[in-house]
């Protein structure tokens, strides 16, 4: 019997074209994101790393004997990388992203999972509309490495064919026969859920993930406040106004939402007094969020760095050396901030078209979590003032935009000195710094 | 603010499924859960209507589907009870009505909704779905035996009624249907006290949070202990917040609670603490594994931070009595109100639904918070309850609601409750309700002289907007 903190095996379940990877990825995102260590395993890349070159459907036949044999052998070769990957890596949680579409196969997997300590959850996705299912193809099968020669309409009759394979064999999850199993069943791309027998806390996270998210075409907009009055003097955190150009900024960012027509856009800012000037010239409802407060700097709140540098050298060095996880003396960490920004994340993944004025380290932190950055990049990422980043979820992924707003304003960013030594000289530590007034 | 993903919409919920089924429960725990996060809801029960009407219940025939006499009332309570949902929700401005039936077509629901002008995409529908006999009979022996229908049967003869009852409403009960007939309805349904749940077209925010909520709560017995830090310095010196150690008496008191709860015999208990010296310390006393949540930190008093009350007083008298008008609103400058606590506490609830046995080591603005929730009290006497130190509120499991056992555990503390003060306000400032003004700010919040206080971020949902008619200062 498994205690709280045993591993956790998601199987992917469903027909090809169905979103089993984009779930998969998505899912990986998220809760690495939020410091779960998770690892994808994708059963169809162990199959094109064993078999160069990928001929026609007919590989996928269900009498193809020497097919279905290299098929088994890749699963079993995921498998192992699975079990490596929770009982030896400690990781906590594993995706096996395959089609698992016969209770046979999903039988084996499940006893995989109980010989080695594992909780399994299964997510099923199943979807009969034509129309979304070749949106998928178009969107993430054309360009696959097995279609890579051919024309766009071969490789959609080929994958039409590929599909008819799995169809015979297919038993989708059963409210009599799978009762006994922990599962999520995905209706429609999310029109209904069918949910059995959550287990513990992170089942139920990632039920509650998996039931926030969508397809609908969209864009998020990411900006930080206009350039403010601490900012020219090179002080971190604080509550201060906008400057003169930071106040430009906000009429140019009024100008630029105009002219992008956007449907629908919803406006978020912090509650602290240079986000809330900046939305509004934006002459348009908008909402505070007190989660969305820069990072807490404590004790050094409103100084220079190189105030920081002569008062706390050693917290200036400590933070240098591991700037993630580094908490300021009666502040936040960027750890921290990620455990508090998780609200706005989600509430972002139930929206459509969302506006974002928030700061620095909020919008690295969120921006990590769009771009699957990982925690040791996550602090450096360059998000500079009156520029704003529109993301659009394309694929697996997410395509960026950076538009400059053609508004002057000084660099805030500090790159990881050399010297991260506690020893370390002033001028070594400072070195990074921006200048400033 | 969230709220105002709901202000514009109410939203009716209705909870279906056969007598027995745990309507009444999950209803009522919804309504206190949406209650305590901020959301107006009222629960509108039919029996109610019914038991109005007809003085003295007889017997289970008069759910016979072929009585016409009874049908007759029925149906009128149910259009009784649909005139005051509407007016709950569009006249009181309440945001979510929970109406109980037991099928989904008995008194025509989509006729009786047009006649409340509900347009569909704002009616959820929760349906608690049962085969299990053990959980039924289970049901029947904790609630109904002790229903105003039965006053004095006993209990075979309860059963047996009930347990008829049900069978006349199996004649005509409609499960919903989501592959066919019902597939555009808004709906969870609930499979044997959640075992299994099915969800279909969730429409808006409000509607996912109920979703994830009915997918936490069980119904397994089990206790909650809620309790605060031992005596703190700062407690014996009446200071209000930062991080102070325990007092020699606060350690008597951790040690005590090492006793009180091994005497207890709890199986598997959780120990939760905040991240502040004085309850961590309090645990380790108890030799136990114990979790850390940043959340459950004090009430962040800002520029008061470590002052006493009557410093406070002198130095901020403004502030001072603001805070007595409206404590659960008042928000600390550069501090915290109840109304974030309650905010950055959800999170804590959601997981006490989810687990067994807890003890949760806190301090005095928090514990009042959680106890809230349990007690269902309302924003107005949620700041007052008393939550002395030294004293461990025990909530055992029971039907509908809670009950609390107080028990002292002999170790001296000082008194660190302070009263609401009967209401001489002299010190009010004349410009109109600024508590409000800092809520609702569509202007930049005035901010030019806080001092930089520890601020205890939370890992909460988003900030609110007033609730209820509150008017737009410009």
């Amino acid at each position: 019997v498994c205690m709280t903190n045993c591993p956790t095996l998601i199987v992917m379940v469903g027909l090809p074209a169905r979103g089993k990877t984009y779930i998969s990825k998505k899912l990986t995102r998220y809760l690495n994101w939020i410091g779960v260590p998770i690892k994808e395993f994708n059963v169809g890349q162990y199959r094109r790393d064993l078999v160069k070159k990928y001929k026609s459907f007919e590989f996928f036949l269900p009498d193809n004997e020497e097919g279905l044999k290299i098929r088994k052998q890749c699963a079993l070769a995921a498998l192992n990388d699975v079990r490596q990957y929770l009982s030896e890596e400690n990781g906590h949680v594993a995706v096996f992203d395959a089609t698992n579409t016969t209770r046979e196969r999903r039988e084996t997997i499940y006893k995989f999972g109980e010989e080695n300590g594992y909780k399994t959850f299964f997510v099923e996705s199943v979807c009969v509309d034509p129309e979304v299912i070749a949106a998928n193809i178009v969107q993430v099968k054309l360009g696959s490495p097995d279609y890579v020669d051919c024309s766009n309409d071969e490789a959609t009759e080929d994958f039409m064919k590929r599909i008819e394979c799995y169809k015979n064999s297919y038993e989708t999850l059963d409210e009599t026969l799978d009762k006994d199993l922990s599962y999520i069943k995905i209706m429609d791309v999310g029109r209904s859920y069918l949910v059995n027998r959550v287990m513990d806390h992170i089942q139920s996270r990632i039920v509650y993930y998996l039931m926030n998210i969508h397809v609908t075409p969209r864009s998020i907009y990411l900006c930080r406040h206009g350039e403010s009055e601490l900012n020219l003097k090179g002080r971190i955190g604080g509550d201060p106004g906008l400057s003169v150009r930071g106040k430009e900024f906000a009429k140019s960012l009024a100008q630029f939402i105009n002219e992008q027509n956007i449907k629908d856009l919803k406006v978020w800012t912090s509650q602290m007094k240079r986000t809330i000037q900046t939305a509004e010239a934006l002459g348009v409802p908008y909402e505070q969020w007190k989660v969305l407060n820069e990072i807490d700097a404590g004790v050094c709140e409103e100084m220079t760095y190189e105030e920081i540098q002569e008062n706390y050298p050693l917290e200036f060095a400590l933070r240098d050396q591991d700037k993630y996880r580094y908490r300021y003396p009666k502040g936040e960490s960027y750890e921290d901030l990620v455990q508090r920004l998780e609200p706005v994340i989600m509430e972002l993944e139930r929206q459509e078209n969302v506006l974002v004025i928030c700061h620095q380290a909020v919008m690295r932190c969120l921006l990590a979590y769009f771009l699957d950055k990982p925690a040791e990049q996550l602090p450096y990422l360059k998000c500079p003032l009156h520029t704003v980043l529109k993301l659009t979820p394309v694929a697996y992924g997410c395509k960026v935009e950076s538009i400059f707003l053609n508004v002057e304003a000084v660099n805030t960013h500090r790159d990881k000195p050399e010297n991260v030594d506690i020893s370390r000289p002033p001028e070594e530590a400072l070195v990074t710094v921006p200048a400033h007034q | 603010a969230w709220a105002s993903y709901m202000t514009n919409s109410p939203t009716l919920i209705v909870m279906i499924g056969l007598p027995a089924r745990g309507k009444t429960y999950v209803s009522k725990k919804l309504t206190r859960y949406l209650n305590w996060i901020g959301v107006p809801t009222r629960v509108f029960n039919l029996g109610v209507y019914r038991r109005e009407a007809v003085k003295s219940y007889k017997s289970y025939d008069f759910f016979r589907h072929d009585n016409k006499e009874a049908m007759e009332i029925r149906k009128r309570c149910a259009l009784v009870a649909l005139e005051d949902v509407k007016a709950y929700l569009l006249e009181e401005c309440g945001q979510i009505a929970v109406r109980l039936f037991s099928t989904k077509h008995t008194y025509g629901v989509p006729g009786s909704l047009k006649h409340v002008s509900l347009p569909s995409s704002q009616v959820f529908f929760v349906e608690s779905v049962c085969d299990d006999p053990e959980v039924i009979a289970a049901n029947i022996l904790e609630v109904k035996v002790s229903s105003p229908d039965y006053p004095e049967r006993n209990r075979e003869n309860v059963m047996d009624d009930f347990l008829k009852r049900i069978e006349c409403y199996k004649v005509t009960y409609q499960p919903l249907d989501p592959d066919e007939y019902d597939k555009d309805l808004s709906f969870i349904k609930v499979i044997n006290v959640g075992q299994r749940f099915l969800v279909n077209r969730v429409q808006d925010y409000i509607q996912s949070k109920i979703v994830y909520y009915l997918m936490n709560i069980h119904v397994q017995p089990r206790t909650i202990y809620l309790c605060r830090h031992g005596e703190s310095e700062y407690n014996l010196v009446g200071k209000i917040g930062g991080d102070s150690g325990l007092s020699p008496r606060g350690k008597q008191f951790a040690q005590a609670l090492k006793k009180f709860i091994e005497e207890q015999e709890i199986v598997d208990l959780k120990v939760w603490t905040s991240q502040l010296k004085r309850t961590i310390q309090t645990a380790e006393s108890l030799g136990v594994t114990y979790e850390q949540w940043k959340i459950l930190n004090e009430i962040d008093a800002g520029v008061c931070e470590e002052m006493t009350y009557s410093e406070i007083e002198a130095k901020y008298p403004d502030e001072f009595a603001l805070r007595d008008q409206e404590k659960y609103l008042y928000r600390y400058p550069g501090g915290e109100s109840y109304q974030d606590l309650v905010q950055r506490l959800e999170p804590v609830i959601m997981e006490l639904e989810r687990q067994g046995n807890v003890l949760v080591i806190s301090h005095q603005a928090v514990m009042r918070c959680l106890l809230a929730y349990f007690l269902d009290k309302s924003a107005d006497e949620l700041p007052y309850p008393r939550g002395p130190l030294h004293t461990i509120l025990k909530l055992p499991p029971v039907a509908y609601g809670c009950k609390v056992e107080t028990i002292t555990l002999n170790v001296e503390a000082v008194n660190t409750h302070r009263d609401k003060p009967s209401l001489n306000s002299n010190n009010l400032p004349t410009s109109q309700s600024p508590v409000r003004m800092r809520r609702n700010s569509l202007t930049p919040r005035a901010s030019a002289d806080t001092e930089k206080r520890p601020r205890h971020h939370s890992v909460g949902s988003k900030p609110r907007d007033p609730l209820g008619p509150f008017p737009f200062l410009e």
